[in-house]
């Protein structure tokens, strides 16, 4: 498996939000990172995980499985996975695959937090 | 609007347990970022199909694309693996894949695709051999391809809601070749028929598959290893409703009225000669 060209950082908002700034080129390769970085985020403790996607540079098929993957674990501790930051390519690719229906997409962080706290 | 306490930065990349390779951020680069515009499908609504000779061609056309997370069945992630040894490349297996796929089908299933091949945002159509006589017309979209990798996804009514990746890599000095089916059965009807058997016929419609593009890579005894991950074992049940696409029931359907459709349709012909 090739090497993940992937950072994440974890910001945490109170005790029920967290933020996870995600950089870099998302693959199938990048989900032991994920998962980590999920965990990091409070894990089930957490009730929404925003998911920040303004230096994403590079998602494949393999990425967009990943997150399906992510989002059944959200799904069964009962957290709300949101979104921002996302290219109008990017936005594009949620609409098709029809992620955008199980993961809310917001214009900025500001207002993915504001859904998140609302 | 509630107040928030923060943002506090309680982990980086590094102190939530990754190795050093994987936590450099941003991640050392002796190559340019990777494009992946063109690689993409562009956003469809509803499916559009063309006439394709030598398959049915209905349950397509008009109908919405579907994912895993549109799907009503338990959510499934099954993996089948070969070693295509090492004397090819990861990018010359996907090229031979991509442009002859039909050709490693088992017989009696039709996939009428392109004739250029595998590309994004092509629809093909499929007439799949369920048995009886009976062919399940359907079709699949091409959500995503590129050199080493290349994606179709299911539309509405067919056995499954999700995707297959067809990928290479190298592990080692090998080159690795998988097919990998990220699905839930798209309604009651069909998840019943998977536990009654279907896993079974889809495992070994796919080692069949990957057992033949070995054979055409030139393999002597292809070796295609099978896993199979329940990943949600929870139904969604607000997707039941997804049988009224069903394409099995609907081809069963079609091929009984096919008799009575092919005479109406000779005697209109007649009529409008007279």
């Amino acid at each position: 498996m090739g090497t993940p060209m992937l950072s994440m950082d974890v910001r945490r908002f109170g005790q029920t939000t967290a933020v996870v700034d995600i950089k870099g080129e998302v693959t199938a390769a990048c989900e032991p990172m994920l998962m980590s970085a999920y965990e990091a985020a409070g894990g089930s403790a957490t009730s929404r995980l925003v998911l920040n996607f303004a230096g994403l540079e590079y998602m494949n098929s393999g990425g967009i499985g990943m997150l399906v993957t992510l989002l059944v674990r959200a799904n069964r501790q009962r957290q709300q996975l949101a979104a921002f930051g996302l290219s109008a390519h990017y936005r594009e690719i949620f609409e098709l695959t029809r992620l955008d229906e199980a993961i809310t997409i917001y214009d900025s962080e500001e207002s993915a937090l504001d859904g998140a706290v609302r | 609007m509630t107040e928030t306490a923060g943002p506090e930065k309680v982990r980086s990349a590094d102190q939530i347990g990754l190795s050093a390779r994987e936590a450099a951020a941003p991640p050392p680069r002796d190559a340019p970022p990777r494009d992946d515009g063109a690689s993409w499908a562009r956003k469809v609504d509803r499916l559009e199909v063309d006439h394709r000779d030598g398959v049915r061609g209905t349950n397509v056309a008009g109908r919405r694309l579907t994912g895993p997370v549109q799907g009503f069945g338990k959510m499934w992630q099954k993996t089948y693996r070969m070693n295509a040894g090492t004397q090819i490349t990861p990018e010359a297996a996907i090229a031979v894949w991509r442009e002859h796929f039909p050709e490693f089908w088992p017989k009696g299933n039709r996939f009428a695709g392109a004739l250029t091949g595998i590309n994004p945002g092509d629809v093909a159509l499929l007439d799949l051999a369920i048995g009886g006589g009976v062919k399940l017309s359907t079709g699949v979209f091409v959500l995503y391809a590129d050199a080493e990798s290349f994606t179709l996804m299911t539309p509405q009514g067919h056995m499954f809601a999700g995707w297959i990746t067809f990928s290479a890599e190298r592990e080692g000095d090998a080159t690795m070749v998988q097919a990998q089916v990220l699905m839930r059965a798209n309604d009651p009807l069909y998840e019943i028929g998977m536990i009654m058997g279907g896993h079974r016929k889809e495992d070994k419609f796919w080692v069949a598959t990957l057992t033949a593009l070995g054979q055409r890579l030139g393999l002597p005894a292809p070796q295609v290893e099978a896993r199979n991950t329940c990943v949600d074992t929870k139904r969604q049940w607000r997707h039941s409703r997804n049988v009224w696409h069903n394409s099995m029931v609907r081809s069963v359907l079609q091929t009984l009225a096919a008799p009575v459709t092919s005479l109406s349709r000779h005697r209109h012909g007649a009529k409008s000669q007279a």
